[in-house]
């Protein structure tokens, strides 16, 4: 019987949320039928509430001096830390992405490498985004004027669904790079990916806070993500038209800066999330 | 009269003194906490507790400008919103008595009362000399409350009747000017049964309020401990019908925390202890919290630590 795998009982693991750099269950208590792509029962991941969102928003807000604070050189080693870490995880994630996306092991694999790798070009963005974006402007008088781009805040992202993991990680990257921190809701039919990833984030050295994940129904959280007052800018890319809208309405109440992207690898989604400071500085002295 | 001025006769009612049950205390502490106050009664909770708070700022590097800005906050919590309740008390420390009074009264505030913290606060280490005139300052400033700490030195060693003449003399000092706080610093005093002691030893020595901590020492009001406190005032109303006060601080943060408290008073002391003369919350940052589940309630939507003061 010796290595029969019959022998064992399966430890089957509990797919969690993410928030402040710990793994708790919905402070609801509720969890939702998760099936792969062939209408079979795969998971039990948590159902997040609004109020699992609240407590995101405050730990994202809590961590957000911290990691605007922290030098673009030390996020980029914590993105690139990440992409090694994922790299370590590439079986699990595969067997997770066959499951629910129903695609092959090959395409699977090549999902996750692709994930990796967008880690490490969003991880080299981290200390050059403002040299892009940035500029001294000539201006007439005897002054220097600089524009540098800075981090909005606290963002939502609604992930989009397949490829999961590359949409999850690309939305991810692109809005912490340059300092933001995020609360990222999870597509509703492919959350295990996310909750593996962010195992991932938490062995990376990454701030608790920094990123926080729910899974659940987004169709649930979408008017308190987009009437939350603490939170500055939504990454709508995985909602419905209906949803977008939706958020468009409610979002007005803050002026929070509501974006949809279609391409994962883009230094716009960088930028789309930040804002542009102007500081003048008088010549000569 | 439960004692009388001899000091084995104090020794001896505190020995009477039932010890307490841990376990259960936990256990019943842990069965209120998980009780649910939605909508109205929330509402209305929220609004209690703001009443309720010593509205507290207790820094070395406390300066007239700050005290002033907690004083407006004092008054007026929300200034977006008039229909908040101002808050129970500013407390402060002995030298900024005086700008916190004039500060209240010039805006309006005259009817909040200035608590000062005394007696050589947090340690309690200085002469009695000190003490007395650490109390006196404050008083003459214009404080109508005086938290002073006990010796926990000399409680823990046994010496009860140090403490307990320390209490009397400064309730003397207080006279009927100024109420008295008597903060135990639960978080020195070790056990459960200590706490029991001690909260009858200070309304014995004439405390109109027991306080949990100072707010320098962890832990600090813990539900257990201020659960154990609840239970004294109740039994020693029915001693001697004389309602006395009960004050956590230290540690009571978010709006949950403060409903949770509000729980045990209700259920342990009873509905008679619901009110800011019986019941004080020390905090500073809850206030915050609570206007924030405030706009939520009223707006619909979640609020953002942006539109209140940062202090």
């Amino acid at each position: 019987m010796a290595g029969n795998d019959s022998s064992r009982i399966d430890v089957q693991k509990t797919y969690k949320l993410f928030i402040g750099g710990a793994f708790p269950r919905s402070e609801s208590g509720r969890t939702y039928q998760l099936k792969d792509s062939k209408g079979n029962h795969l998971a039990n991941p948590c159902l997040a509430s609004r109020k699992d969102l609240r407590d995101a928003v405050v730990v994202a807000r809590g961590a957000l001096a911290g990691w605007s604070g922290a030098t673009a050189y030390n996020r980029g080693q914590i993105l690139y830390r990440m992409a090694e870490i994922l790299e370590g995880r590439t079986s699990q994630l595969v067997t997770e992405i066959c499951a629910l996306e129903g695609v092959t092991a090959r395409a699977a694999t090549l999902q996750v490498q692709e994930s990796i790798d967008l880690l490490v070009w969003y991880a080299g963005w981290s200390d050059k985004i403002s040299a892009l974006a940035g500029s001294t402007n000539p201006v007439s008088g005897p002054f220097y004027n600089f524009s540098i781009p800075e981090p909005i805040g606290v963002v939502a992202i609604f992930a989009a669904a397949k490829p999961s993991l590359l949409n999850f990680v690309g939305a991810i990257a692109s809005v912490i790079t340059s300092g933001n921190t995020a609360i990222v809701i999870a597509a509703e039919k492919f959350p295990l990916p996310a909750i593996t990833f962010a195992e991932c984030m938490a062995t990376s050295d990454l701030p608790g806070g920094v990123v926080n994940v729910l899974t659940g129904f987004s169709s649930e959280l979408v008017p308190w993500v987009a009437s939350h007052m603490d939170i500055d800018a939504i990454d709508a890319s995985g909602l419905t038209p209906k949803a977008l809208k939706e958020v468009q309405i409610a979002g007005v109440q803050n002026l929070k800066r509501i974006k949809v992207h279609t391409s994962v690898k883009a230094e716009q989604r960088i930028l789309d999330f930040m804002e542009i400071k102007t500081v003048w500085h008088p010549i000569g002295i | 009269m439960i004692i009388d001025s001899s000091e084995g006769s104090l020794k001896a009612f505190l020995g009477t003194l039932p010890t307490v049950d841990e376990v259960g205390v936990q256990g019943r502490a842990a069965m209120l906490a998980t009780r649910s106050v939605k909508t109205t009664s929330k509402a209305w909770a929220i609004d209690m507790a703001i009443s309720m708070i010593d509205l507290t700022t207790l820094e070395g590097a406390d300066t007239p400008g700050k005290v002033r800005a907690i004083c407006a906050k004092a008054v007026r919590p929300d200034a977006m919103d008039l229909s908040v309740p101002s808050v129970g008390a500013v407390c402060v420390y002995n030298d900024m008595v005086r700008t916190a009074r004039s500060a209240l009264d010039q805006i309006g505030g005259s009817s909040i009362p200035v608590a000062a913290v005394a007696t050589a606060f947090p340690s309690g280490r200085a002469s009695f000399a000190v003490k007395a005139q650490d109390t006196l300052d404050a008083i003459n400033a214009g404080a109508g409350e005086i938290d002073m700490v006990i010796d926990r030195g000399a409680f823990l060693s046994g010496r009860y009747s140090e403490v307990f003449d320390e209490i009397v003399k400064i309730k003397e000092l207080c006279g009927n000017k100024a109420h008295l706080k008597v903060i135990l610093e639960t978080g020195e005093l070790v056990t459960l049964d200590n706490v029991r002691k001690a909260s009858y030893l200070a309304m014995l020595a004439g405390a109109d309020f027991i306080k949990t901590s100072t707010g320098k020492v962890v832990p600090a009001a813990t539900a257990p401990v201020v659960l154990v406190m609840l239970e004294a005032v109740r039994d020693f109303y029915s001693m001697t019908k004389t309602r006395i006060g009960v004050k956590p601080a230290g540690g009571i943060r978010t709006t949950k925390d403060a409903i949770k408290q509000l729980v045990l008073v209700n259920e342990i002391a009873g509905p008679e202890w619901l009110n800011p003369q019986l019941f004080r919350i020390g905090a500073s940052a809850l206030l915050n919290d609570l206007l924030l589940q405030r706009m939520k309630m009223r707006d619909g939507y979640y609020a953002s630590p942006s539109y209140v003061t940062m202090d």
